[in-house]
């Protein structure tokens, strides 16, 4: 038996001298772990780069450097295939590797942002990498050239392979990187039009499956160190609340117990051997907290709290034309209901994790983050050193949706358990008990809708009243804009290139009555577009069925301005064959919106039993991303979106009883699986001229789609989500 | 001590009895391939092959594995990563995250061995592993594309 077995993929601790000599990134002796054919950083001490993107080896393997996040939505094989274009290479040869945030920071941020969220990986980033590539490219050509004596431009490039045109003379780019490493960077490099791609824009296959297919890919939560030891912790299950007492001699002689430690003012964690042993003395800890000021607050008490914002005479406004006022005054009739979605957990089929080692020189961590400069900053934070004191290692993450990118809560936690065993590594893993009551939830709102229609059914006037939550009030303030949260009204904005709404409408206000529990909110895939488009979308249709009109007919008269908006509705509406008649029993709703810099829509195939069973049947989901860079990485997030928007939309909720989230584990806070799966059928259609993001945008689609549907089945509008609180048995 | 058959090869592991035979796997052997997603036996993560039936292992404390009864684990499936769910899934690019896949795929080898061409319905039954990223889609046609071959084979 032991606890530092070898039969799995290892990641060696550095030792205080390498890393203390490490000058570049080269000579640090260690490796992160990375899918199998992925370099090494510490393997190539020969190979210089040729520049902050590209290392090609003398074996013509060409490492590309992500910066992002790879958590499944593969960003990683999409940003590998934009550098490998501009670079010319033989993508049969490329692997990938991250840099370390630490030598981001050291390197002033020469790989930009690391941020993996908002569904930025590829659209934010997309110009300065393939820049990164056709920079590479230029120095590649430019050392054989240079050996050769001939110009430049008499040479080619295909597959990595350089060709010298008058004299047929050939070298490769293995041949010569080190050669080109010196060669001075171009000032400006002309970049593909991308109708010219060969590499990008191709459904190419992910980089990184098959370790995930023989259990060697090494997630945060499998991380091994020598000498490591395992942490579990329990957080004060009422936000706000903190520790009273524990009794730490109960657990102590249990076995493989080491220590327990208070972490911070709300938590305890006990340190064993192996995590079983210390989440089971965990169990049997006697903890006293004291619960705080929200001891009392219930999901009751904060829907009255909300209810209250749908009246409220302050209220921040997103989208403002017209007089709503007016126009409803003077409305030939007036529609109006109210809308709500609860808090949902994130659940990543990984729970949260690091693995920190302190000294009162160094702190290291190693964890799955989709911002590893954010963690970086969180370790820096906590163990009380400089950034430049201080590295984080990502490792890849089992799952993201927004859970791993703005907090590293986790990651403080670990750093404070570290910080109390000098010089020991200690991986501290949450169960899915923490995870499923510490979350960082999507925000909980309440939507008053109210129109305005004129004798012809002409939808005059529109006031959205969004009572709730606000993400950016409680994790990032600074982006607030004079106390507003602009996040909040994601696809509902009057214009611009992120999120804007489809519809032109005389007289507009769309506000928000900032109400904020004590539960925590945070970025949940889709965000705010989520229940926007729940909103907006399913109103819409409510709006059509009461003036008598066809949904889609009824949108399409206020879209002439919206081009792009209109372009992938009337394509569902297309595929899914709105025009003929579905099959019997079947049902179809329609929708559409704009998030993430995207234009996306929806529409769904139903059927209702006579005992209220729901059965989707089909899904067709259109999306113009601008530029696409892999079709078939985007068809699977598209598919995958859709499990998380309609898990959210048929069956989770996170509720609120004395204080506390209520569920605990996927018994209480179902989500879907294969037998209510539908077909997915995704539209990729890139109108060129701008990024937009794929992760994020067609979630917003999935449950007004679906609901719009079920209306049409059933008659019965679903407006509080989610579904599985309704019956839908025909009254 | 307790002696455990784990991919062929007899392991002596310390553990208390009652400790679930998921993080023997993965603490005391060291075999990380098999997942913790919830320990409740909802995910499916941790699915083993117990005497080759799929088994959930957050939820089978180690006293309850009978000596003799072998215990496969995704790192020990096929050698090379053959098996036909393995190389289905290579072909059609199924995991995402990959966190569930050594339970989905694990599921699925036990439900083909059972059951060599199932339906879609039982397929739909059977796998209730859970994926957040929502690959069910071609996991459902992964086990297809494995049952045809391995038919054909």
């Amino acid at each position: 038996m032991s606890l530092e077995p070898k039969a799995a993929p290892q990641v060696a601790r550095p030792t205080r001298r390498t890393l203390l000599a490490g000058a570049g990134l080269f000579t640090l002796g260690f490796h992160i772990p990375f899918p199998a054919r992925a370099a090494t950083l510490g393997a190539a001490p020969t190979t210089p780069e040729v520049n902050a993107w590209v290392v090609v080896k003398p074996d013509e393997t060409v490492v590309i450097r992500i910066a992002r996040s790879e958590m499944g939505q593969g960003t990683l094989t999409g940003l590998a295939q934009l550098v490998a274009e501009e670079l010319d290479c033989d993508w049969a040869r490329v692997t990938t590797e991250y840099p370390s945030p630490g030598q981001n920071l050291a390197r002033k941020r020469v790989w930009g942002d690391y941020s993996t969220g908002g569904s930025r990986g590829v659209r934010d980033s997309h110009e300065y990498v393939r820049k990164g590539g056709a920079a590479a490219r230029f120095m590649l050509v430019a050392a054989a050239a240079k050996g050769w004596g001939v110009p430049p431009a008499e040479c080619r490039v295909e597959r990595g392979v350089i060709t010298h045109g008058p004299s047929g003379r050939s070298t490769t780019y293995g041949a010569v990187a080190a050669e080109a490493a010196k060669i001075e960077p171009p000032k400006d490099v002309t970049l593909k039009d991308p109708k010219d791609w060969t590499i990008a824009g191709k459904p190419l296959k992910r980089l990184d499956t098959l370790p995930k297919l023989d259990g060697s890919q090494v997630y945060g939560i499998d991380l091994k160190l020598p000498g490591l030891l395992n942490a579990a912790i329990r957080d004060c299950p009422v936000t706000g609340g903190s520790v009273k007492s524990f009794e730490a001699a109960a657990v102590s002689g249990m076995p493989g117990v080491k220590r327990v430690i208070q972490v911070g003012d709300s938590a305890v964690a006990v340190v064993a051997d192996t995590f079983w042993r210390a989440k089971t003395a965990l169990d049997a800890l006697p903890i006293v907290w004291d619960e705080g000021p929200n001891a009392k607050v219930s999901s009751e008490t904060i829907a009255a709290v909300l209810r209250e914002g749908l009246d409220a005479k302050e209220a921040f406004v997103g989208n403002k034309a017209g007089d709503v006022a007016g126009a409803l005054k003077g409305a030939a009739k007036v529609v109006e209901a109210v809308y709500g979605v609860p808090f949902q957990n994130h659940a990543t089929m990984e729970p949260m994790n690091a693995t920190a080692l302190w000294t009162p020189e160094r702190c290291e961590v190693w964890t799955p983050t989709q911002n590893g400069e954010a963690a970086l900053a969180a370790t820096a934070d906590a163990a009380g050193l400089p950034a430049t004191s201080c590295e984080v290692y990502k490792i890849h993450l089992g799952g993201g949706f927004g859970r791993r990118g703005a907090t590293h809560d986790w990651v403080r936690q670990a750093v404070l358990i570290a910080k109390e065993m000098p010089g020991t590594p200690v991986k501290l893993l949450w169960t899915r008990e923490e995870d499923m009551t510490h979350g960082r939830y999507h925000p909980v709102t309440q939507c008053r809708m109210r129109a305005a229609l004129d004798q012809d059914g002409n939808l005059t006037g529109l006031h959205m009243r969004i009572s709730g939550q606000s993400i950016l009030a409680a994790i990032a303030p600074q982006r607030m804009v004079e106390g507003r949260d602009p996040v909040t009204f994601q696809g509902l904005n009057p214009g611009g290139p992120e999120a804007a709404i489809g519809y032109t409408i005389p007289n507009i206000l769309i506000d928000h009555a900032m109400r904020n529990p004590h539960i925590l909110p945070g970025f949940w895939r889709g965000v705010n577009l989520n229940p926007n488009a729940i909103y907006l979308e399913c109103f819409m249709d409510e709006l059509a069925h009461a003036t008598g009109q066809d949904p889609l007919a009824f949108r399409l008269k206020l879209m002439d301005n919206h081009p792009k908006h209109r372009a992938v509705l009337q394509a569902v509406a297309d595929k899914i064959g709105w025009k003929t008649k579905p099959p019997e029993g079947v049902y179809r709703g329609i929708c559409q919106t704009m998030g993430f810099g995207s234009y996306v829509a929806g529409a769904a195939e139903v059927s209702v039993s006579d005992q209220g069973e729901l059965k989707i049947h089909r899904i067709v989901a259109a999306t113009d991303p601008g530029h696409a860079v892999n079709p078939q990485q985007i068809e699977a997030q598209v598919a995958g979106s859709f499990v998380y928007g309609l898990s959210a939309a048929l069956y989770g909720a996170c509720t609120v009883k004395d204080g506390r989230i209520e569920q605990t584990n996927f018994d209480s806070y179902p989500v879907m699986k294969m037998d209510a799966m539908p077909a997915v059928e995704a539209i990729l259609m890139p109108s060129g001229g701008f990024w937009g993001g794929v992760g994020e945008p067609t979630i917003a689609v999935a449950a007004p789609a679906v609901l719009n549907a079920i209306f049409a089945a059933t008659g019965k509008r679903v407006r509080q989500l989610p579904l599985k609180d309704t019956d839908l048995r025909r009254a | 001590m307790a002696r455990l058959n784990v991919n062929g090869v007899v392991r002596e592991v310390d553990a208390e009895p009652d400790t679930p035979l998921l993080w023997v796997i993965r603490e005391q052997i060291g075999l990380t391939g098999t997942k913790y997603g919830c320990g409740i036996a909802q995910c499916g993560a941790c699915t083993v092959h117990l005497d080759g039936a799929a088994v959930r292992s957050c939820s089978m404390p180690l006293s309850a594995v009978e000596p003799g009864q072998k215990i496969v684990t995704i790192e020990g499936l096929a050698p090379d990563a053959r098996h036909p769910v393995q190389q289905a899934w290579a072909e059609l690019d199924v995991p995402q995250c990959g966190f569930c896949q050594p339970g989905m795929i694990m599921a699925s080898a036990a439900l083909l061995a059972q059951t060599a061409r199932p339906s879609e319905d039982q397929i739909r039954q059977e796998i209730t592993n859970i994926c957040r990223c929502g690959t069910y889609n071609r996991v459902l046609a992964g086990i297809k594309l494995a049952a045809e071959r391995g038919q054909a084979g």
